[in-house]
């Protein structure tokens, strides 16, 4: 008997199809629950010029850090908790780098939205008024309704694009080998919308269990994430870190606040780069656990 | 005589900002606004909603950092839903507001090119143009309260376009600082003191706005907290006393 396909895969494999001049998605929000194994495995490949899309958060830090993001569509970029601004995004707009797409929150949906249901965009009032529009140039238009209001007027409204990706990466808790997954947590975030948006589909989740073994850990509505949204999934624990995926773990702010602290010189970003993301990502854990144990052992010794 | 804070002061005015709101969610983005916003659940506005910070609507009205029992859920795609339908009072902050309301919380700086950046737009945009939104600044200066914004976030009166009923549901409705209540009524829909708190002379908001304040003579005196709503804010809602980190302790 033949079962249903299994797409597990390894984060070098997943990002090995990934080229130069993509547009990549990914899930998550601000410093929550982003699927940093997969932006490490990025960081490790020499794909450059990239488009970003993203609830911004350190993922977009990291992928500015190694000079990949050519493009970024985003209504934010936070760390979520002090010192809450991305150091390495907001050098790559200071330099001017990258070319920014900055929209609000809800335009972000709209636009993936549209893209999830193939069409070409979708109104909103979001933006009106507003600086969006000078950052985006003529990229982004208006549409006035067909309809009539109450008063007999006409609403122009933001005409969102489709903002379809050629590839997107979420993390979930709780997955299965063909694709289904849930989150745990208290918010699903976009990551679903990600995955519709995009022509390849890359899961990461804490862990991978049999199907009769995830359906029988949670509730049927946490299953944001079936298997038509899928192609390939990654095993990956710790894979979120430094970012939360709670009720698993909570955001590193230690950690978070030594990469921000870091990004402060080259010399000192060296010495992160060399600890951390030079090597794969089980040396990136053993780093983590190893920056863990020492704060714990200075702590010790200070008392 | 009891001694009121400069503190307590604008936790009120915070509060007064949801008086007769009825059933809607105010979502405080800084620490005043949400010990204004429980205080006026706690008192004069049973029926406002209020979340955790993440996506749970809270049934209890907790102190501050206190998590308490829930009564709904609120995840980030619902609270675009709710923005949209216009139940929705928020409280932003603003690095750069100027006198029709345009708020900046994105960078300083040309837009490709800042020279310091911050957040981003957020749902500023999308909060300004669906719904009643208001503002808190800690520290009126006339490097917030500026000639004009760098990237417009949240929309001003100044950009309502009259022939676009897109517009129609704009409700810049006020900011309020540590010296004072200000709205939107003046002459052109400008920045008008409504009430400046206890101890504030005319003066200090004129010196401390970068563009003419219009009422500023005929501004009432905040109101000061009741025994009731003292009592509240101290012992009930923020025992740690985060007010005092956002706003020194004038008395008044």
């Amino acid at each position: 008997m033949t079962g249903v396909t299994d797409k597990r895969t390894t984060l070098e494999e997943a990002v090995s199809s990934i080229e130069s001049g993509m547009t990549i998605g990914i899930g998550g929000w601000g410093s929550r629950r982003k699927p940093m194994a997969f932006v490490r495995a990025l960081l490790r490949t020499g794909v450059t010029d990239l488009t970003v899309v993203s609830y911004g958060g350190p993922d977009v830090g990291l992928l500015c850090s190694a000079g990949k993001v050519k493009r970024l569509y985003y209504g934010f970029v936070s760390l979520d908790s002090p010192p809450f601004y991305d150091p390495w995004f907001a050098k790559a707009r200071t330099t001017g780098a990258i070319e920014a797409r900055e929209m609000d929150e809800g335009m972000l949906r709209c636009g993936l939205q549209a893209a999830a249901q193939r069409l070409p965009f979708l109104p909103i009032r979001a933006g009106l008024g507003s600086d969006v529009r000078a950052f985006w140039g003529d990229e982004l238009k208006t549409v006035t309704s067909p309809y009539p209001t109450d008063d007999g007027g006409f609403e122009e409204l933001v005409a969102m694009p489709a903002l379809t990706l050629d590839a997107a990466f979420v993390h979930l808790n709780l997955g299965d080998a063909s694709g289904n997954a849930a989150y745990t947590g208290i918010d699903p975030y976009f990551d679903d919308l990600f995955l519709m948006a995009a022509d390849r589909r890359y899961l990461s989740v804490e862990k991978v269990v049999p199907t009769e073994e995830l359906v029988k850990s949670v509730p049927p509505q946490a299953l944001l994430i079936n298997r038509m949204m899928v192609d390939s999934v990654v095993e990956a624990p710790n894979g979120a870190h430094f970012t939360t995926a709670e009720p698993d773990y909570h955001r590193d702010e230690k950690f978070q606040r030594h990469y921000a602290e870091a990004a402060g010189s080259d010399e000192s970003w060296g010495a992160f780069y060399a600890t951390y993301l030079a090597g794969d990502e089980a040396d990136y854990q053993a780093a983590v656990r190893k920056f863990t144990a020492d704060a714990a052992a200075a702590k010790e010794a200070s008392k | 005589m009891i001694s009121v804070t400069r503190a307590e002061v604008c936790a009120v005015a915070c509060a007064e900002l949801f008086r007769d709101a009825g059933e809607i969610m105010v979502s405080p983005m800084a620490p005043m606004v949400a010990i204004g916003a429980r205080l006026a659940r706690l008192t004069f506005s049973p029926d406002i909603l209020l979340t955790d910070g993440e996506a749970r609507l809270l049934a209890d009205t907790p102190p501050m950092g206190a998590t308490g029992a829930i009564e709904g859920w609120m995840p980030f795609s619902r609270v675009f839903e709710t923005l949209a339908w216009g139940r929705r009072h928020v409280v932003m902050g603003a690095n750069q507001i100027d006198r029709y309301g345009n708020q900046n919380l994105s960078a300083f700086g040309p837009i490709q090119h800042p020279k310091r950046q911050m957040f981003g737009v957020r749902g500023a945009p999308g909060n300004t143009i669906n719904h009643a939104t208001s503002y808190w600044v800690g520290n009126h200066s006339a490097r917030v309260f500026g000639g004009s914004v760098d990237v417009v976030s949240g929309i001003g009166w100044d950009k309502v376009d009259s022939g676009n009923p897109a517009y129609r549901f704009v409700n810049v409705y006020r900011v309020v600082t540590n010296l004072g209540v200000f709205d939107f009524n003046g002459p052109d829909h400008q920045m008008r003191a409504v009430s400046l708190h206890p101890g504030v002379e005319a003066g200090q908001v004129a010196e401390n706005t970068g563009f003419e304040v219009h009422g500023l003579d005929s501004a009432e005196t905040t109101r000061l907290p009741t025994g009731d709503e003292q009592k509240l804010i101290q012992e009930t809602i923020d025992p740690r006393g985060l007010r005092d980190r956002e706003v020194k302790a004038v008395k008044s």
